[in-house]
């Protein structure tokens, strides 16, 4: 046994890992130097078990310190890494190069709808404030019983599980044709934020379907299912808006 | 500073092959998004005149009747053609929104919704377009 292993060690020592070059095309903007935004292209060498984060790292450590990019957690947790890869929004760190076709370049830019600040940063707070109008925080007056917890059933926590899980990254709303040209319009994220607290049995309030129920709010929404498609959490974020459409018709959650 | 640093500071101009950013590569749910709007715009031209030449009848029958044999021609044959194709599409497009608003598990389902919408599109215009283009084109062929 351990001279199999011997045997086959120089065959998979570092030097004989299988590398592949794939280009990069990243749209760079350089405030007070770029007068609009351009692209550069760079070749990074990549490890089949690559993504597209890891190439970003490398650009960035090995050839052009002034890439501008946020990431945080690389493990898909944080959101901040949310960028438009080859046309379509995704997580650079849950994005593995081996899943592009690197036969051709691979494209990077920023997300959609929001100011761009710096290569491949943008401004979010228009995102958060919309995050913030919906009141994503549970609203209770009355006591919980015996002056304890608020107890759910599992049924009614499942109600509401889908939405729980946003990580609030904007790739649903960046993705969405009504926000790029109507900045106004809440967007995805913010309601599958406020689905999660209308459809909560522990939540007492009715004001997100009064918030929601306007030009800006769910009646914008023209089921182009980018949001869903892009979602990287696998959230059915056309399925929460037109619940929440239809709550607002009847009133009630 | 130095001249090299001032120099790398000027603003770069873009030199570039795609200029703008890339066009986002939505699926069946944006393009169908995107062909009801071209639809409902062309419709909308569409009855605005269909209104005002219509209302003409009120002015005088006979400028009416002016107006209208001036659309007794093949390239209004064909415009025919596009205008069942748009109103076709925006209807049977329209019947897929509602379901996808209203039926309980319409959300799943709409990309196998679009692609019916496409196949009885298609089976419309497969009945309406031999037989329309018969009579648009049929007074010239048979003298
Ligand atoms: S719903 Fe999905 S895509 Fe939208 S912000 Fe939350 S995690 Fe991101
Ligand atoms: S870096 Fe945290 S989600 Fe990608």
């Amino acid at each position: 046994m351990s001279t199999a292993i011997a045997d086959r060690a120089p065959a998979s020592g570092p030097e004989s890992i299988q590398t592949f070059t794939v280009t990069v095309i990243i749209r760079r903007f350089l405030p007070g130097i770029d007068l609009e935004p351009r692209w550069e292209d760079f070749d990074v060498e990549m490890l089949p078990t690559d993504r597209v984060l890891d190439a970003l790292h490398k650009i960035k450590w090995e050839q052009d310190g002034s890439l501008t990019f946020r990431r945080s957690c690389a493990h898909g947790i944080c959101g901040s890494d949310a960028m438009r890869i080859n046309g379509r929004n995704r997580l650079a760190c849950k994005t593995l190069i081996k899943d592009l076709d690197i036969s051709k370049p691979i494209y990077i830019e920023a997300i959609k709808g929001l100011p761009l600040e710096k290569d491949l940063v943008v401004d979010m707070e228009p995102f958060f404030d919309s995050f913030r109008e919906v009141q994503p925080f549970l609203i209770a007056n009355s006591k919980p019983k015996e002056g304890k917890e608020r107890v759910q059933s599992p049924e009614d926590r499942a109600r509401f599980d889908d939405t729980t899980k946003c990580i609030l990254c904007a790739a649903c709303t960046s993705s969405c044709p009504i926000f790029w040209t109507d900045g106004q319009y809440f967007g995805p994220a913010a309601i599958v934020n406020a689905h999660r607290f209308i459809f909560d049995s522990r939540d007492e309030s009715n004001v997100r379907l009064d918030i929601l129920d306007d030009k800006e709010g769910v009646w914008r929404c023209r089921t182009t299912f980018n949001c869903t498609e892009a979602c990287p959490r696998g959230i059915q974020v056309t399925q929460a808006i037109a619940e929440v459409k239809q709550a607002i018709l009847r009133g009630k959650p | 500073m130095s001249d090299k640093t001032a120099g790398t500071l000027a603003p770069h101009r873009s030199r570039t092959k795609v200029p703008e950013g890339t066009l986002y590569r939505g699926r069946e749910g944006m393009w169908s998004w995107v062909l009801h709007r071209i639809t409902g715009v062309a419709i909308f031209f569409f009855l605005l005149v269909h209104i005002l030449d219509t209302a003409l009848i009120r002015v005088s029958p006979e400028a009416y009747n002016a107006v209208i044999s001036t659309y007794q021609n093949p390239v209004m044959g064909v415009g025919e053609v596009g205008l069942v194709g748009a109103i076709g599409f925006h209807a049977l497009n329209g019947i897929r929104i509602v379901l996808i608003d209203f039926w309980q598990v319409g959300t799943k389902y709409h990309r196998l919704m679009f692609y019916t919408v496409l196949a009885l599109w298609l089976v419309l215009m497969a009945g309406f377009v031999p037989r329309h283009l018969m009579n648009v084109f049929g007074e010239y062929w048979v003298g």
